[in-house]
């Protein structure tokens, strides 16, 4: 079973002040930490775990710069057999655009199953692995946490809303967007990312896969970022732990629970 | 004048809620801008959906075939599709649901027109749509618009548009279309419903709630607030990252894909507050945050909040009872 997956990194945002750059259209970046997209690392996972019970290669790919190769290593560290950089130079990416790049990419290429993840963890659009699955004419889902080959068809399941999964068949090739949690990834030594440097990364620019204009014109426009408008949030307890417990105490009481 | 589109999610005999808040939002639209509202069913055979939607919209579209009783991308994209180039609405709205996902990406491909996605406001400016998103985990918004198209696609955030209880009814004409000839087969194929909610406890019967989220840190650390909750007498919860790590089983979580909870108190350890947690406890009475990051989302919502290490608290808690 031959298996890419497209991954992105993005910045770790949680527990951090995020600064507006000056043009007020992104966040300043310098300052931030990078990580493979959660989202992603289930995929990659899963893509080995079908891998190691069917064999087959593992291809991952993602679009940015040099210093976006890591995640690359690390998916090649975690199992992967090749993985592919499209270096997009001064190209403007939205969903679109990248499911365009990510479709002329492919297209070449030999597979049964591309996994993405669901969204990524820093614009959450959630639109590019269903879009290239359309660009493909392959099947798709979207949420899944179990996927099961048989033969030409997979059993799958996709979360839905309010405690409730979908089980269906569908038929390969497929694309499927991958949710949090259906599987536990493996741990990823330096040694095993060192390592995986011997494995094949291509480097691949945007230019050179003769898309049109208007492949590579963007759907959507970030117009202006802005902080959440301010609501009245919550009233905060300050203090030190004995005397915040006291009130929070107090407040449960108050609420009518006895504890 | 054009036309507004909004395709109905409906489940297991139901219309979803999202149906609906899209439904008001798009009203207000239409009220402000003249268009014309159309609520787009693709539904089984016979399941008296079309009446409740006429009350909502100045027409209902209306596929009914067994074919559509349940959602099926591959059907779906392909009659709206043809439905879309024959009417070239304004907007298409679809609900940012695992279907809606599955759906929408797809149908932009297929159309040609733009879509952005996870909305949580939309404008009309200049006979262009203008839409808000939450990025970076609701830490900031951003306000988005499109390349010029005939038409636009956009996926609502479930629960960005509350209709009120008083919606005055409308008296939509019903629109019956007949299921079209010729469809490719289907790649994807219905085989059933699991429930994933049921456990040992329920956590929606719970008066008191001590939840837990990424914040926890690690797997050890569960029990020092496991037993605080066992000494208040309350019911331990949890927020998606905890089930992912196969630290607490499905039937403890709180949000979209876990359940509603409404104690009257509810406490979240180390909870950032991603909108799918939000959603499942805005029917608590009291919600009390406790957070080390003073921006995190939690604290937009909760009632009270402390910006502090959760284990500090968790046992100062603890000595004070």
């Amino acid at each position: 079973m031959n298996i890419i997956v497209c991954i992105k990194r993005v910045p770790l945002t949680q527990e951090v002040d995020l600064e507006i750059d000056e043009l007020k259209k992104g966040v300043k970046k310098d300052a931030l930490a990078y990580v493979i997209n959660d989202w992603d690392n289930y995929c990659i996972e899963e893509a080995v775990l079908l891998q190691e019970k069917f064999g087959g290669t593992v291809t991952a790919i993602t679009i940015g710069d040099e210093d976006d190769e890591e995640i690359l290593r690390r998916a090649l560290a975690m199992g992967a057999d090749k993985s592919i950089r499209i270096e997009p130079g001064e190209c403007e990416l939205d969903g679109f655009v990248i499911s365009k790049i990510l479709a002329k990419t492919i297209g070449d290429l030999e597979y049964d199953l591309i996994l993405t993840g669901v969204q990524a963890d820093d614009d959450n659009c959630a639109m590019v692995g269903i879009m290239l699955a359309e660009e493909l004419g392959l099947s798709h889902a979207a949420v899944v946490t179990g996927m099961e080959p048989e033969g030409n068809d997979a059993t799958i399941r996709v979360e839905l809303e309010g405690g409730m999964d979908e089980v269906s068949k569908i038929r390969l090739p497929s694309l499927l967007t991958i949710q949090t949690g259906i599987n536990e990834p493996r741990y990823v030594s330096i040694m095993g990312i060192r390592k995986a440097r011997k494995k094949e990364l291509v480097v691949i620019n945007v230019e050179d896969l003769g898309l049109s204009e208007d492949d590579l014109a963007r759907r959507t426009m970030i117009e202006e970022v802005f902080l959440p408008p301010e609501t009245e949030g919550a009233e905060m307890i300050e203090g030190d732990p004995s005397s915040v417990a006291g009130q929070i105490i107090q407040i449960i009481k108050e609420k009518g629970v006895s504890i | 004048m054009g036309e507004i589109f909004v395709v109905v999610e409906h489940r297991k005999g139901g219309i979803r809620e999202i149906t609906f808040e899209m439904l008001f939002k798009a009203k207000e639209l239409c009220r402000t801008s003249s268009y014309n509202l159309t609520a787009i069913l693709l539904g089984g055979k016979d399941e008296g959906f079309a009446d409740d939607l006429a009350k909502w919209a100045d027409r209902v579209i209306t596929f009914e075939d067994n074919r559509l009783e349940i959602f099926n991308a591959d059907l779906y994209k392909e009659i709206l599709d043809s439905l879309i180039r024959e009417r070239t609405p304004f907007l298409t709205l679809i609900g940012h649901t695992s279907w809606g996902m599955d759906l929408a990406p797809a149908l932009a491909i297929k159309t040609g027109f733009p879509l952005a996605t996870d909305c949580v406001d939309i404008q009309i400016e200049d006979s262009r749509p203008m839409v808000f998103r939450q990025i970076y985990s609701g830490k900031l918004f951003s306000k988005v618009s499109f390349k010029e198209s005939p038409g636009y696609l956009i996926t609502v955030r479930p629960g960005a548009f509350l209709p009120p209880d008083d919606v005055e009814g409308l008296q939509g004409e019903i629109v019956k279309q007949e299921f079209p000839a010729g469809l490719t087969e289907p790649k994807k194929e219905f085989v059933e419903f699991v429930d994933t909610g049921a456990g040992e406890i329920d956590i929606t019967q719970a008066e008191l709630l001590v939840s837990i989220g990424r914040g926890v840190g690690e797997e050890e650390n569960i029990a020092t607030i496991k037993e605080l909750s066992d000494l208040i007498g309350a019911t331990l919860s949890c927020s998606r990252p905890v089930v992912d790590k196969n630290w607490l089983p499905k039937f403890h979580q709180v949000g979209t894909s876990g359940k509603s909870v409404k104690p009257k108190v509810y406490l979240a350890f180390g909870i950032s507050g991603a909108f799918q947690h939000v959603a499942g406890i805005t029917g608590a009475g009291t919600v009390i945050a406790i957070n080390k990051d003073r921006k995190a989302p939690i604290f937009r919502v909760a009632d009270y909040g402390v910006a502090d290490d959760l284990f500090k608290v968790v046992n100062a808690l603890k000595e004070a009872l």
